[in-house]
């Protein structure tokens, strides 16, 4: 992807962010994020951690953004641009949901976010999932690579750290999990990434979307992960 | 009407002491001239009907179709001046497809309707415009189906989505009707043009806010009441023209469609019937029971 | 053109050297997709009598990771034609966009008219001409199956250029180059085309896509094939390639000298 001038093309191997692409000194999400379907929704999990280069520029990072009361995504590549993006896409699900008098489903707010992604693929880089949960659908993830195609997906892993887990997830991946399952689905998997990936680190937080609404999860690293848990 | 002449109904931005706008109540009378038009919501679907008067003999039969598809899953059929009908559709496409353009998914008949009935409205405001010469019936089909976003690929988990509410809102039948006021409702059956009153009376007798009549019910009472609003005109010659949009596992899938030929001309015949039977009633009943059974198969 | 997507629209190395980034400015004009990001790879195709059969393998792939497992690149366009997609994935579902709005235009009015394959095929190739002439190209190629005006069986592709070629069998990417010449060995002459059934031509295409699997590295196992022929389109997404050879491997030890 090549943004305002200089610089080529993805690495040799593809996957990585293209450095030169962010402008310089740009925050950086080196990214573990994911969203999975379990039996009653979905499950949002990311880890903390956001560089400037080598430098932490926040370990405590919440990468988990709500655009909708049910409907929310996880950032990764550029923090402006995806907070942009995000913010761009909450303030139309808001309008959305005043002019039709109905909350938007997860497919509008993937619609909007892919608009967005697709057409200014050249100035952005975002790499985006989105999971929302809404009564009528059910609970759907979308994933929005680089280019701006949009994926609709059983669960989903992205960021840098999501390519030392693709092996993990493929192999203890199942349908219709319990909402316990899915959690340590999810805490497991980004423990990995955490490990594995330099730009990935800090603390896990999840959000799980039911009929019940948005419920927020928090594992910290110097206690393995274990807890404290549900937050909210 | 005592305020005509005193210079209250010319224009459109001027309202009247007593706080009527006349060139929107001349547009109604455009509108009252008109074939009557018709739309029943079913259970399983909405009928739209028309009854289009021929004004020449020369005029190819068959052309020039009153009904509209708008998108896939929604039609329009108006009562009133043709040419603002024909802009009225256009309008709605346009509308319909800068939905899909934003939301890359058909949009919903409560929204388009709501969209038409403001332009509609804007044409109430300015003098420099008049309002339009239509009343329009807009019916159509929100999907019940789990929708995909336009172009998207892949799928989600082979079970199906977790979490989903049995009973929640999932689509179905829609029936809006818009006047040139740019006032619009939702229907369980909606009549306009020349014969709306005969047209009413008998929508009434359907007891449709029960939600039990089937949609090949509808197409055969549609047929029956276009012809018996048109008792009173019968100096004209007209075609019916039907339309209809069925449920996903009904007959057109979810699209708005013609009523195909077959089916029109049986509604058309038991119509015909029914109205003779009126005045001999022990046929009809007959007739009617061999019909219906013919239609469900 | 070859069959790396982010290849193709540039001037080829071998001829004119690597590009020198240095000649773009790092302030300047609006620049555009020098790159395409999720891609899928081959597409083949053939004629038989009464018909055509397509195929391409269900993979978007993020450079060598083989990231979307589902992907279905063959696109039915009402009942008249199939379109086949290789290259950039989010190009391929902005067209996919463009053919519904079309389609939903058609069917506006009902004199049954419709768009057979080669209307579409010369409309896609305009829309892929149109885009890179403002510099702004849709990384595809694409191949349209279907029928002409004649209901005679209409095969023909269109690259991102908007340059168009048409053959009796074609294939995008690396079946370029590993597909066509098993197809042309299959069915030499317009004679053998002619006369193949629906069945010969799938398999042949089950096949090229098995020597696609072994060979081309941003390959699936899993894919999709259809068929246009006056029955109508009858499309399959989710095969899988059968009838592998691997047990020779037992055969091979070492990578010369070596016996043990």
């Amino acid at each position: 992807m090549v943004g305002h001038g200089m610089t080529g093309m993805l690495g040799e191997d593809g996957i990585h962010v293209d450095m030169n692409h962010l402008k310089s000194g740009e925050v950086n999400l080196g990214t573990s994020i994911m969203a999975i379907n379990f039996k009653d929704g979905v499950i949002l999990g990311a880890d903390s951690r956001t560089t400037t280069g080598a430098y932490i520029a926040n370990r405590v990072t919440d990468k988990l953004t709500q655009v909708h009361d049910t409907i929310w995504c996880c950032r990764s590549g550029s923090a402006a641009d995806t907070q942009a993006v995000a913010d761009i896409v909450s303030y139309h699900l808001n309008m959305y949901s005043i002019v039709n008098n109905e909350a938007p489903s997860t497919q509008v707010a993937a619609a909007l976010f892919q608009e967005l992604c697709y057409e200014n693929k050249d100035m952005l880089s975002a790499g985006i999932i989105i999971a929302g949960y809404d009564p009528k659908h059910g609970g759907q993830v979308y994933s929005i690579p680089l280019g701006g195609s949009l994926h609709k997906q059983p669960y989903s892993i992205g960021g840098s750290g999501s390519t030392y887990i693709y092996g993990y997830c493929d192999n203890h991946w199942k349908e219709g999990m319990t909402e316990e399952e899915g959690v340590e689905f999810v805490r497991g998997a980004l423990q990995e990434a955490i490990k594995w990936d330099g730009s990935s680190g800090g603390v896990i937080r999840m959000v799980v979307l039911t009929a019940k609404g948005a419920q927020r999860h928090l594992y910290l690293p110097d206690t393995a992960y274990s807890g404290p848990g549900i937050t909210n | 009407m005592t305020s005509i002449g005193t210079g209250y109904d010319l224009s459109n931005s001027v309202f009247s002491p007593d706080g009527r706008n006349f060139q929107v109540e001349y547009a109604v009378k455009a509108v009252e001239n008109g074939g009557t038009a018709i739309g029943i919501r079913c259970k399983d679907g909405v009928v739209l009907a028309v009854e289009k008067i021929i004004t020449s003999k020369l005029l190819k039969p068959g052309a020039n179709k009153r009904t509209a598809t708008v998108d896939r899953h929604i039609g329009i059929v108006s009562a009133g001046l043709v040419p603002d009908g024909r802009h009225f559709v256009s309008r709605a496409r346009d509308e319909a497809s800068s939905w899909r353009s934003v939301y890359k998914g058909p949009i919903p008949v409560s929204a388009l309707s709501n969209r038409l009935g403001s332009y509609v409205q804007a044409y109430t405001l300015y003098s420099s415009v008049r309002p339009f010469g239509v009343t329009a019936i807009v019916g159509g089909w929100d999907s019940e189906a789990e929708l995909a976003v336009d172009g998207q690929v892949g799928s989600g988990p082979e079970s199906g989505s977790g979490g989903k509410i049995q009973g929640a809102k999932t689509g179905g039948p829609g029936l809006y009707m818009i006047e040139p006021s740019g006032l619009y409702w939702g229907y369980y059956g909606a009549a306009t043009g020349k014969g709306r009153q005969a047209a009413k009376a008998e929508l009434e007798k359907l007891d449709l806010n029960s939600g039990n009549l089937s949609l090949l019910e509808g197409v055969k009472e549609a047929a029956r009441i276009i012809y018996v609003a048109h008792e009173d005109s019968k100096d004209k010659d007209f075609e019916l023209e039907m339309t209809w949009i069925s449920s996903l596992d009904g007959p057109t899938k979810g699209r708005h469609e013609e009523v195909p030929k077959g089916l029109l001309e049986e509604a058309e015949r038991a119509a015909k019937r029914a109205l003779e039977g009126e005045d001999e009633e022990e046929d009809a009943t007959k007739g009617d029971a061999n019909d219906s059974e013919r239609m469900e198969e | 053109m070859n069959h790396f997507p982010e290849a193709w629209g540039r001037p080829r190395d071998d001829i004119y050297g690597p590009y020198n980034p240095s000649y773009l400015q790092t302030t300047g004009p609006k620049t555009h997709t020098q790159s395409p990001a999720v891609t899928g790879t081959s597409v083949v195709a053939v004629k038989f009598n009464g018909g055509v059969a397509i195929a391409a393998d269900n993979l978007a792939s993020y450079g060598s990771l083989a990231r979307f497992t589902d992907v279905k690149r063959l696109r039915k366009f009402g009942e008249s034609a199939v379109i086949g997609f290789s290259g950039d994935v989010s190009d391929m579902q902005h067209i996919d966009r463009l053919l519904e709005s079309i389609d939903i235009r058609e069917n506006y009015s009902t004199h049954g008219n419709t768009m057979n394959a080669k209307n579409l095929h010369t409309y896609l190739s305009k829309v892929l001409y149109k885009r890179r002439s403002e510099f702004n190209p849709l990384w595809n190629h694409i191949l349209v199956a279907g029928f002409d005006e004649n209901k005679k069986p209409f095969l023909s592709s269109a690259d991102l250029l908007g340059t168009t070629f048409s053959a009796p069998h074609l294939a995008t990417g690396f079946g370029a180059h590993l597909a066509v010449p098993i197809l042309r060995r299959l069915f030499p002459d317009e004679e053998s085309i002619e006369t193949a059934s629906k069945e010969q031509a799938v398999a042949a295409l089950r096949e090229c896509l098995k020597v696609l699997w072994y060979r081309d590295a941003r390959s699936l196992d899993k894919y999709s094939i259809a068929v246009i022929s006056e029955a109508g389109i009858e499309i399959e997404e989710d095969q899988q390639i059968e009838a592998q050879s691997w047990a020779f491997a037992e055969a091979i030890k070492g990578y010369g000298a070596q016996v043990n």
